[in-house]
């Protein structure tokens, strides 16, 4: 058996855990429509102090939802989830205690 | 084992390497971006001449490219499910339209620029400028890098002579836009919709 | 490390050779002569050429240290002015850190981690090649500014505003930044190379656990890699957009603040100290039980803390910025953890210490070079904690006593590691043994002349020499015997028996390549793969594909536990195994084939930022060479199709491309 062989088994069965149709994607970009004009609208509507929390959990959404589904990776081998929140969240918490140290949050 | 490749066995974990470099390239350039956005966010309200970030932000103009972009994805990965069933033409036809929507949004801040420049917001004008430049136009770039991949790629199919597999290349250049795709969605809500 | 020595190698039989080429230039077939090396995409090529451009780079900031020291011999040094002294310590700290120590590590992890994990190659190794020539590129960027109006001389961590162009009107920064940012594009390709390969392309049975403690300590630090450069790469592209295109990040007439840059440095920097010395740490763990003929004590304890020190190095940044005015949250939080950081690191030293616990102790150069490493790494480690306390750091930063530190732990630890993977390692790179008595002096010489050198730092640190200080005169050495000027003299004579030292290993280069004596197969009796195969290896490395069932599966093939008397005995030779290999070699392996396309596009990349400084049309010129290498790079298969090869095999073509591309 060469390595191709296993090759195409695996990425055939790969193809099947997809678990998006087509329609699914335009589903999904609907969502993340929906969302983003959600978004724009707090510009205009005044949403109180829920403006900042929102704004921030709607961002979340859609950054997971493009990752998740458009990418992936919610579907795919848990080494490349691992590489790439490695990243992400290094990220996150190195920046965040950056910008503390300059009172980024207490202001 | 008497005629087998240089492996004589498959990867270790049975993915492929092109797809795992890809996402530890990926996982590389939240440090990257995290670096620009940090100082954008650090910097967003020193202005000490010049317009200010809510005086110039034109937030319609924004919401309509943020949205062409995000519809980008889709057809990206429209491309990408197209390419895994041996579709050409179809992955052809949505790998262009990808990049027509890129070279649109592409176009926009272009737009935009020139717009704020006219303005009084020049890249020396204050730190806010400085930051908001760099950190766009470090997007920019990589939205017109992806063009170029997308475009090139359609070019090479056209001739069919991509080595390796096909569907493969077409998957990684849309891990590549589809990220350039999400940090869109942050710089939108933290550059643009959070006022200072 | 002298190419010159190293014949070519006959390719063996059963590598196909491809005649034909395929792509948009014809495809470079040449096995031997330069254009074997030029064109290579082998990583133990690169590696070697790694070694020599970096021993190289050792030398340029040898000589640079060594003006830096004849300058403070005396008072009144007058063989450097402030100027060209401020270009030389930056330059010195630039080229050992950055051209040196970097690629040295690279060169190894390139030449051994196939080896090691029972690979034919890296995943992909075009980028490879890729990721030498822009290293080899950027260094020579760096220091071309020596030429064109004076290098950079803001100090290697290049503070603002020392950075900007008020206090360093000539283009030696502007070098400095972008050729760092090429240097920094090689590590990260280097990185995101190594670790799939490493992830992915292991012998069968080789799990995480089973890995050479070498390959593991060279991953963390690739992922260090893959995570700080990113970090310099944003902190160099706001210093060039400020000195070259007029953004005002640093300028503090704007509102800016200076810290933004000493942050993202040292978020990179802190990482990168880990970088310089956990590939020594990884050789040190395999001399180490190689020659107290005993296995690595607690395998497991020196990986995790390996991986630990790896992650809570994200967190101690801020120490070198305790007196920068932080505040006092910032600075108890960042000396805490600096100081829990010191934890893994002492783990690391026990077990090494452990593992010589009662072994057979065999004195070679490469164990003599890895016990220096665990007594002057310690006498640094030491030092470090002194100032992870921020009261006492106040006192002693900007001093000597920081230079002293550093060193200690830069040269005593990396340096030293260096060396002791050069002797234990030479003789499977060339198939000779360095000579040993020659190799005794060179360490003692190195040892002494490094105590010499950096010891005394302490003292002038602690007396209040400041660090960067280009002069002192007559009048400010002190009195008494043992005053500055003594102190001084002493660290610029250490310096000598240094170089001395180290002139003895190149000495050692040149008599080893001369001895016609071939070394033997296993000349230290180790335990891992790398020794499984020739001296040198052959291009494909190994004639079959080992299967792993042991942690030092070498030594395992080698060695058989008596049931009786618990001890171990010799079941087979190295030759023996070889002979077995050699009788069931895979038929038909495919090398990835040799490409143009790496060193013209890192080619362009010079041109690039060359063109950013001094002229747009330039950068131009430099950007369509790197698209069209790109381009002809994208079109070209990494191994050569099957009718590009003298043996027409079989199998479908598409097999073909497993070695890796890229
Ligand atoms: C070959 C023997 C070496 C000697 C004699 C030497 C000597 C010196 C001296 C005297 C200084 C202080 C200059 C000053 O503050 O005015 C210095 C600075 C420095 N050295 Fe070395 N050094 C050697 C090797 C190394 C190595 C191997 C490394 C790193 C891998 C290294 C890294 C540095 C760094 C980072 C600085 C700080 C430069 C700055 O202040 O910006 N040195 N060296
Ligand atoms: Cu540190």
């Amino acid at each position: 058996m060469t390595s191709e062989t296993t090759h195409i088994a695996t990425s055939a069965e790969h193809s099947e855990n997809h678990g998006m149709s087509d329609a699914g994607y335009i589903r999904i970009a609907a969502i993340l429509a929906a969302i983003t004009a959600l978004e724009v609208s707090t510009v205009y509507v005044d949403f109180g102090p829920l403006f900042l929390p929102a704004l921030l959990i709607m961002m979340v959404v859609k950054f997971i939802m493009v990752v998740s589904y458009f990418m992936h990776l919610k579907f795919d081998n848990k080494l490349f989830s691992l590489m790439f929140y490695a990243g992400l969240v290094l990220a996150v918490g190195v920046y965040a205690a950056f910008l503390a140290t300059f009172k980024f949050f207490i202001q | 084992m008497t005629d087998t490749t240089a492996h004589g066995h498959t990867s270790s974990t049975g993915i492929s390497n092109v797809k795992l470099g890809m996402w530890t390239f990926l996982g590389s350039e939240c440090l990257l971006f995290g670096g620009l956005i940090s100082t954008y966010m650090l910097y967003r309200g020193r202005v000490t001449g010049g317009p200010r970030p809510s005086q110039i932000f034109d937030i319609p103009f924004t919401s309509v490219s943020s949205f062409v972009l995000l519809m980008s994805s889709l057809t990206m990965v429209l491309a990408v499910s197209a390419a895994h069933k041996g579709e050409d033409r179809k992955t052809n036809l949505w790998l262009t339209v990808t990049a027509l929507l890129g070279a649109t949004f592409v176009g926009g801040q272009v737009y935009e620029f020139t717009a704020f420049y006219n303005e009084g917001l020049g890249f020396s004008t204050s730190l806010f400028g400085s930051s908001f430049y760099t950190l766009t136009g470090f997007h920019g770039v990589h939205v017109t890098v992806g063009i170029i991949m997308l475009m090139s790629l359609v070019g090479i199919f056209k001739r069919s002579e991509v080595p390796g597999k096909k569907a493969e290349v077409v998957e990684m250049i849309g891990l590549y836009w589809h990220f350039v795709d999400i940090v869109w969605i942050i710089i939108f809500t933290l550059v643009y919709l959070i006022p200072v | 490390m002298a190419i010159i020595e190293r014949e070519i190698e006959v390719m063996a039989p059963m590598v196909a050779t491809p005649t034909s080429t395929y792509g948009v230039l014809k495809r470079p077939v040449a096995a031997t002569g330069w254009r074997a090396w030029v064109f290579t995409v082998d990583h133990k090529k690169l590696g070697l050429m790694y070694g020599v451009t970096a021993m190289f780079f050792f030398i340029v900031g040898g000589v640079e240290a060594l003006l830096i020291r004849l300058q403070l011999a005396a008072p009144n040094g007058k063989v450097l002015n402030a100027d060209l002294y401020n270009q030389m310590f930056t330059m010195h700290a630039t080229t050992m850190v950055f051209l040196f120590v970097m690629p040295m590590a690279a060169g190894f992890a390139n030449y051994f981690i196939p080896l090691q994990i029972g690979a034919r190659d890296v995943a992909f190794p075009r980028m490879n090649a890729l990721g030498f020539w822009m290293f080899l590129f950027g260094g020579i960027f760096i220091n071309l500014s020596w030429f064109i109006g004076g290098a950079a001389d803001g100090g290697w961590f290049m503070y603002a505003p020392n950075s900007g162009p008020v206090f360093s009107p000539t283009h030696g920064i502007d070098f400095w930044a972008f050729g760092l940012q090429i240097t920094g594009i090689a590590s990260l390709t280097g990185a995101i190379n190594l670790i799939v390969t490493v992830l992915n392309m292991r012998a069968p049975g080789m799990t995480l656990m089973k890995m050479p403690i070498f390959t593991w300590m060279m991953t963390v630090v690739q992922f260090l890699l893959l995570f700080a450069v990113p970090v310099i790469t944003v902190a160099l592209f706001l210093l060039s957009f400020q000195r070259n295109f007029g953004a005002r990040f640093f300028d503090v007439a704007a509102g800016a603040d200076p810290l933004l840059w000493q942050h993202l440095f040292w978020i990179f920097g802190h990482p990168e100290v880990y970088i310089l010395v956990l590939p020594s740490f990884g050789i040190v763990s395999e001399v180490l039980p190689v020659f107290s003929r005993k296995p690595l004590f607690g395998y497991p304890f020196v990986v995790f803390s390996g991986a630990a020190i790896g992650f809570v190095g994200w967190g101690v940044w801020a120490h070198h910025m305790f007196a920068s005015g932080l505040g006092p949250v910032s600075v108890a939080v960042f000396s805490l953890t600096t100081m829990a950081i010191a934890v893994p690191t002492g783990v690391k030293i026990i077990n090494w210490i452990l593992t010589m616990w009662g072994g057979k102790l065999v004195f070679s150069t490469a164990m003599k070079f890895s016990i220096g490493l665990i007594v002057l790494f310690t006498v640094g480690g030491l030092s470090g904690v002194t100032h992870s306390v921020a009261p006492s750091d106040t006192q002693q930063t900007d001093t000597y006593y920081i230079v002293a530190h550093f060193h200690y732990v830069l040269f005593g630890g990396g340096v030293l590691g260096i060396f002791s993977g050069l002797y234990y390692w030479w003789p499977k790179m060339f198939g000779k043994m360095l000579n040993e008595r020659l190799g005794n002096w060179n360490f003692w010489l190195m040892v002494i002349g490094m105590n010499l050198t950096f010891g005394p730092m302490h003292i002038l640190g602690l007396q209040g020499q400041p660090r960067r200080m280009y002069q002192f005169t007559e009048a400010r050495s002190g009195e008494g015997l043992f005053n500055f000027a003594f102190w001084n003299l002493v660290a610029s004579i250490g310096s000598f028996v240094l170089t001395i030292g180290i002139l003895l290993f190149l000495i050692n280069v040149v008599i080893t390549a001369r001895n016609p004596t071939k070394s033997p197969l296993d000349p230290w009796n180790s335990r891992s793969l790398e020794w499984m195969t020739s001296n040198p290896p052959k291009e494909h490395n190994f004639d079959v594909i080992p299967t792993v069932h042991h942690l030092d599966e070498f030594f395992h093939r080698k060695y058989e536990e008596d049931p009786a008397t618990h001890t171990m005995r010799q079941i087979a030779t190295a030759e023996e195994i070889m002979a077995e290999q050699e009788r069931n070699a895979d038929a038909h392996i495919h090398m990835p084939s040799p490409s143009y396309w790496p060193i013209v596009l890192a080619f362009g990349l010079p041109v690039i930022t060359f063109g950013m400084i001094f002229s747009h049309l330039i950068a131009v010129f430099g950007a369509v060479i790197v698209f069209f290498a790109a381009f002809g790079w994208a079109l070209e298969p990494s191994t050569a199709p099957a009718s590009d090869f003298e043996t027409n095999n079989s199998a479908p073509s598409t097999a073909l491309d497993t070695v890796g591309k890229s």
